[in-house]
């Protein structure tokens, strides 16, 4: 197991929707149900999926922030799971999180010198004299002077407060960074630049991420393993250029095919799938998707479909995707995009793609 | 500081950047806040400082004389010939010095009342917002309780309390510090609903987690995270309390269970004033009533003003 910075085993958070007057459920919400997934050192991992699959969830779960209903947690050969709250601290070393809104997420009434050292005080990182040069090493280190240290979140842009967030997050200098949607508050002009900080200081400092996003062109950009979400359950997971390559669980494909593509010839098979998100309160019995799945047969709605890997890494969870017509060209290939739209996009995003 | 510091430029200091700040920049272009809170800092003043200031001292007899009972303002008494700027009561004392001890009592129960009710509503305001549950639900149901009395009657309650108890020869020496009592819990209440309702909405936001995440510890976190954001609103309810418990002191000292007419606070020599009402000697009820509209008044002003001023909504 130690091979794993973190492994997440078979993970289910229910949450009560409704209770009766004595206080005894009525209603459950399963917001993560059966999650299993596992991250090597310096590994980015992206959770896919769109908005109430239970990514964040699972963010929130490993960060022992909400408590699991049930499976394990292992972090770094240790499960962590049963500790207590006191017992659990040591960990918070080696996992730290990214938040999605950075307006949110610094204390309005600290400066940005408080907010860094308050971790350094607490997990005794630094002897007491040498916590401000520590603090401005940590501010250049994500790209900010040390002498932001004297001012107040709101003397900052977004950008600047989400490096100011990175920079909290590595204080404790963790193995493990969620990173939870950490670019769809931002602007897309900071989008990339804030990705590429990520991506520097993965390098710089061997860390793993795991990635929670619901944007895949993002998500493109920087994961190296892929896992989609949908209602609570991971449907797809495998290396991140094979799943984009070659999606073959029908919900992979249809969010792929929801991806804008730089070029308007481009020729392509979009897959979109008829209604709505099932309610959550009330899912689908066997594969979540079979409501909406344009191969769903009878077995689908009675079974619930394994992950089932291929013995490459690519798993697939759907009774059938090993008979799906397949599917290659979701994705147009690289070179059918007309350079000088590629060339307009890539001066709004600032990326190297 | 060490060489970091001085290399960047130096930012401005301190008094400079309050100077420059939203909160004295709407102070200074409001005449209200000045104008009151000029009243309001003119009039604690003369109460602070009433030994130093004061003609006489009203609470020692020796320096009375009967004599001069029930001169009017700014009229030589017919037997001593003395003049008194208010006037005196039936007891000779002068009324200017009266009111500024009695503001001074006046003004010491409003703060101490208003910390202790601020403290005790604060403490079991974070505990319910923050902790939740069973702890929230008895203690917002024990202000629910308190709050349907009228605060004037749980302030009775506690004095009636305390007449019971305490032997009578004590009762003078503490009535003081059960004013402030009785006037504290009848209030801590308000408190406990603000706070717990702004630590609610602040114990959502996203900084509390981060705040968890690094390991703090709960208690860290509320004292360290939550609390400092939740004071704005209770500044504002405690401004605007000090006027109520001022004024609840003097109902109180007027209603008889309050300051004896030994030591009279504002409410006191109201009571003692409101007899001679009808007999023609109105300067004994009018200079306690009109120092006390006086203080009452500017500072509820304030109150006002800070409201605005706070209120993110109304910016």
């Amino acid at each position: 197991m130690s091979q794993f910075v973190l492994a997440v085993d078979d993970l289910v958070k229910h949450f009560v929707a409704k209770r009766s007057a004595f206080g005894r459920s009525l209603a459950t919400v399963k917001a993560v149900d059966g999650v299993s997934f596992t991250l090597r050192p310096g590994e980015t991992l992206a959770l896919v999926g769109e908005s109430g699959c239970g990514k964040s969830t699972v963010g929130r779960l490993v960060m022992r922030l909400i408590e699991p209903t049930a499976g394990r947690i292992v972090l770094d050969g240790e499960d962590v799971t049963a500790l207590g709250e006191t017992a659990f601290r040591p960990f918070r070393r080696k996992v730290q999180l990214i938040f999605q809104d950075p307006f949110a997420s610094l204390n309005p009434r600290m400066t940005v010198g408080e907010i860094l050292s308050e971790p350094l005080m607490l997990h005794d990182i630094v002897p007491a004299r040498e916590r401000r040069r520590r603090v401005g090493e940590l501010l250049q280190m994500v790209g900010l002077q040390p002498s932001h240290a004297a001012r107040y979140p709101h003397e900052f842009s977004g950008g600047q407060r989400q490096r100011i967030v990175i920079a909290r997050a590595l204080a404790v200098e963790p193995r493990i960074v969620i990173c939870d949607e950490p670019v769809s508050a931002l602007d897309v002009s900071i989008r990339a630049q804030i990705l590429n900080l990520l991506k520097e200081l993965q390098a710089r400092l061997g860390l793993a991420y795991v990635f929670i996003s619901h944007d895949l062109s993002v998500v493109k950009h920087i994961a190296d393993r892929i896992a989609v979400m949908y209602l609570g359950r991971i449907v797809e997971t495998g290396r991140a250029d094979e799943v984009f390559a070659t999606p073959r669980h029908p919900y992979t494909r249809a969010l792929l095919s929801a991806i804008p593509v730089a070029s308007p010839e481009a020729r392509r098979e979009r897959r979109i799938l008829e209604g709505d998100v099932p309610s959550p309160l009330d899912p689908p019995p066997g594969c979540h998707l079979h409501t909406r799945c344009p191969y769903a047969a009878e077995i689908c709605q009675t079974q619930r479909p394994a992950l089932d890997d291929d013995g490459a890494g690519h798993a697939t969870a759907c009774h059938f995707w090993p008979t799906l017509p397949e599917q290659r060209d979701i994705l147009p290939a690289e070179g059918k995009i007309d350079p000088r739209l590629e060339r307009l996009f890539g001066a709004f995003a600032g990326t190297e793609a | 500081m060490n060489q970091r510091a001085q290399s960047q430029p130096t930012p401005p200091g301190l008094l400079a950047r309050a100077w420059d700040s939203d909160f004295l920049w709407s102070f200074r272009h409001s005449p209200v806040a000045i104008l009151s809170s000029l009243v309001a800092l003119t009039l604690i003043a003369a109460a602070v400082l009433a030994p130093v200031i004061a003609p006489q001292n009203p609470f020692d007899p020796a320096q009375l004389d009967l004599m001069d009972g029930l001169t009017p303002p700014m009229t030589p008494n017919e037997v001593t010939g003395r003049t008194f700027l208010l006037g005196t009561d039936p007891q000779g004392r002068d009324m200017y010095s009266a009111i500024l001890y009695g503001a001074r009592i006046s003004l010491l129960v409003g703060f101490a009342s208003v910390v202790f009710s601020m403290v005790v509503g604060i403490t079991l305001g974070l505990a319910a917002g923050y902790l939740g549950g069973r702890v929230e639900a008895l203690i917002m149901r024990i202000a629910d309780i308190q709050l349907s009395f009228p605060a004037i009657l749980v302030a009775l309650l506690v004095f009636g309390i305390f007449r019971g108890v305490v032997p009578p020869a004590q009762q003078e020496a503490a009535t003081l510090w059960v004013l402030i009592l009785a006037i504290g819990l009848s209030n801590w209440a308000q408190y406990a609903r603000t706070v717990r309702a702004t630590t609610m909405v602040e114990k959502s936001k996203v900084y509390v987690d981060a705040a968890r995440l690094i390991g703090l510890k709960p208690f860290v976190v509320m004292i360290k995270h939550v609390l400092p954001n939740v004071m704005g609103p209770v500044l504002v309810i405690a401004t605007i309390n000090l006027a109520l418990a001022i004024i609840e002191e003097a109902t109180l000292s007027f209603l008889g269970v309050g300051m004896p007419p030994t030591q009279p606070s504002l409410g006191t020599l109201i009571r003692i004033g409101q007899q001679f009402l009808f007999s023609g000697e109105w300067w004994i009820l009018f200079s306690p009533g009109l120092a006390l509209v006086l203080l009452a008044l500017s500072i509820n002003l304030l109150g006002d003003w800070l409201r605005d001023v706070l209120n993110p909504r109304l910016r």
